[in-house]
């Protein structure tokens, strides 16, 4: 406990909920660093925050911080956080997901909270597996990797999860790595503070499964394959093209403005009350 | 001749559209749901009628997402209700486990189609009322309520409310599709003569707060997201904090607490209405829009000095053990009318343990029980 700073310390239910579950070296804990630094620094209220998650390793993060959580079922995250935020728009909902949860069993909440536009922040924690089960092949597992039910490789892709976001509608979708803690912890303070949907893909490490499985080394190896593959999406126009091929964009990807679920919906009651 | 004008309410009312106004009379302020037949007009009258009560609604893609926002309204404040029928009561099932499991107070009205599978969606049944008990997994305790009438509809939607938030925990309203879209010439009761509950807020200071302490009547405290009291809700088994736990005697507690919230207030759930029953031999046990076509034939019967009554049990869920084991000693003969293959008889025959006849009369061929067949078989059995 030691090594935590204090200022993230200062939101942890350390008391009740510690040893957490994930393994040394695991990049969610870095991940919810960086959210916490992200809450502290935007002085949001600590009874104001809600956060929601869904089922896996990532999910498990807001029964570990002091903030109003919500552990609901795999993948329905998005759905629960819906009903939270559009009954008390005055809170601040946070959505703690992961790759698993949030595309293969959750896939059609995840679109349609995109589409839907209600002022949530998704941090989509992506590891390319399923960790908490024992590294099952994942819908971001990508092809040929191995996985315990791939045994001989997987022969499907994986999804580009920031495109598909786009694509539904989210407004605001960045991505970060779990190496990049400084760029991470702006990339969920510009989420937060965007009026309506927004989504943070974080990449990760699951050395334990995913690593060991497709030989990519440990924790410090597979951080410094994030540090080496990230292109900040500011420098890809000077990158050859080639060069782009094996790699990811990180940053900022996609920044719209389109009118935010609960304030239309204050417009529907004063519509429907004759007051307009 | 000095004439008085009473102003008249009584209207012609749909039965969906009851359960939609009773909702919007216990309180309810937010609905999440996804249209499916014959249940789409609840959905429909709340998407007009919620806003201007300052209400919220909202059109999920579907039913699973549909629970899961009521969950989520409920948990921060609100009370909240979906509707559905049989495929998207079988979607639900996860969610109402993970409502029983975190204690969260909320309605489903399910208006029964006939099944299995997408089934007849324009058809009467009354199959879904075993899986109004024990359609999700793991042990816990059901309610369900389940009118026969458009009065009914609005009165056992309000109660169903009250039932969810006195004993934080789902309750489930049974109507069917005919009960759904039938017309009754109705007046509801004025706001003012409307008894609402409101789930027990804590008292404690937030560091003392227990989410899910157990207490004397196991039903706890309910403080909702935002208000200073920052807590852990989990379909993990957890303790009285919220945290998931896998410690055995703590567990035992957690699954005793779903059971003792419920099982001693039995009486304070289960309602019964019986007609003609003081002096009867033989009693005709129905629910729902089946005990109209009852009603009429104890009358029927009654005429050929035939000594029989009518049960309609107006709970479901809990079955009224108590109720029937006392009347089940004073009769000779039990008829269970249902729309289904016999679901509700075997409630009957458990309690009844072998004393009395019971005999099921069944149809499930999407067509209603008419008060004729019914009498026949009264006569037949008598």
């Amino acid at each position: 406990m030691a090594l935590i700073p204090k200022v993230t310390r200062k939101y942890l239910r350390t008391k009740k909920q510690f040893p957490n579950v994930w393994c040394a070296g695991c990049g969610i804990g870095t991940v919810m660093g960086a959210v916490i630094r992200a809450i502290d620094n935007l002085h949001l209220v600590q009874d104001e925050v809600v956060m929601v998650s869904g089922i896996g390793c990532s999910s498990r993060m807001p029964v570990y911080v002091d903030f109003n959580t919500l552990h609901t079922t795999h993948g329905r995250p998005m759905a629960f956080a819906t009903g939270v935020k559009l009954a008390k728009p005055s809170l601040k909902v946070i959505i703690i997901t992961g790759d698993g949860d949030a595309l293969a069993i959750g896939g059609n909440h995840f679109i349609h909270a995109c589409r839907r536009n209600i002022d949530l922040t998704t941090i989509l924690i992506n590891n390319s597996t399923y960790g908490m089960t024992g590294g099952q092949v994942a819908p971001t597992t990508p092809f040929m990797k191995i996985g315990t039910t791939a045994p001989f490789g997987n022969r499907e892709r994986g999804f580009d999860i920031s495109k598909l976001a786009i694509a539904a509608g989210a407004p605001f979708v960045a991505r970060g790595t779990a190496y990049h803690v400084v760029q991470l912890k702006k990339l969920v303070e510009q989420a937060i503070e965007k009026k309506g949907f927004s989504l943070v893909e974080v990449i990760t490490n699951c050395h334990t499964l995913y690593g060991r499985f497709n030989k990519e080394g440990g924790a410090i190896d597979m951080l410094k394959w994030q540090r080496d593959h990230a292109i900040p999406i500011s420098a890809a126009g000077k990158v050859a093209p080639e060069k782009l091929r094996d790699k990811f964009l990180t940053g900022v990807l996609w920044n719209i403005d389109f009118p935010e679920y609960c304030e239309e919906y204050d417009k529907v009651i004063a519509q429907a009350q004759g007051k307009e | 001749m000095i004439k008085t004008t009473v102003p008249k309410k009584e209207r012609m009312v749909l039965g969906n559209r009851a359960c939609a106004e009773g909702a919007i009379a216990a309180g309810c302020r937010f609905f999440a749901g996804y249209p499916i037949t014959p249940s789409t007009e609840i959905a429909e009258v709340l998407a007009r009628e919620l806003p201007k009560v300052g209400g919220k609604f909202i059109q999920m893609e579907d039913e699973i997402a549909s629970l899961a926002a009521v969950i989520g309204a409920s948990v921060a404040g609100a009370k909240s209700m979906t509707a559905t029928s049989g495929p998207g009561f079988s979607l639900m099932q996860e969610h109402i486990g993970y409502a029983f499991m975190a204690e969260v107070p909320c309605v489903i009205v399910d208006v029964q189609r006939g099944g299995p599978s997408t089934g007849l969606p324009t058809k009467v049944a009354q199959a879904d009322t075993m899986q109004a008990r024990w359609g999700t997994h793991g042990d816990y305790y059901a309610i369900a309520l389940a009118p026969s009438s458009v009065a009914e509809c609005f009165d056992l939607t309000v109660r169903a409310f009250n039932l969810a938030e006195k004993y934080r925990t789902p309750v489930i309203v049974l109507t069917d599709e005919v009960v759904g879209h039938m017309r009754e010439k109705v007046e509801f009761p004025d706001s003012s003569q409307i008894r609402t509950i409101n789930r027990m807020k804590p008292t404690v200071h937030p560091g003392w707060y227990q989410h899910f302490e157990i207490n004397p009547h196991f039903v706890s405290a309910m403080a909702s997201f935002g208000e200073g009291y920052r807590f852990n809700i989990t379909g993990l088994t957890h303790n009285p904090d919220g945290f998931p736990t896998a410690r055995a005697p703590v567990v035992k507690e957690k699954l005793d607490k779903l059971r003792n919230k419920i099982t001693p207030h039995i009486h304070d759930i289960v309602q019964v209405r019986e007609e003609f029953m003081e002096d009867a031999h033989l009693a005709v046990f129905a629910y729902g829009i089946v005990a109209r076509a009852a009603r009429q034939a104890v009358r029927m019967a009654r005429e050929k000095r035939i000594k029989v009554g009518l049960i309609q049990p107006l709970t479901v869920w809990p079955f009224p053990d108590v109720y029937m084991e006392h009347v089940m000693e004073e009769l000779d003969l039990v008829i269970v009318a249902e729309l289904n293959q016999g679901q509700l008889i075997r409630e009957v025959k458990r309690v009844n343990r072998g004393r009395t006849r019971v005999r099921g009369l069944n149809r499930y061929d999407s067509e209603l029980i008419t008060p004729d067949q019914i009498f026949r078989k009264i006569r037949e059995e008598k």
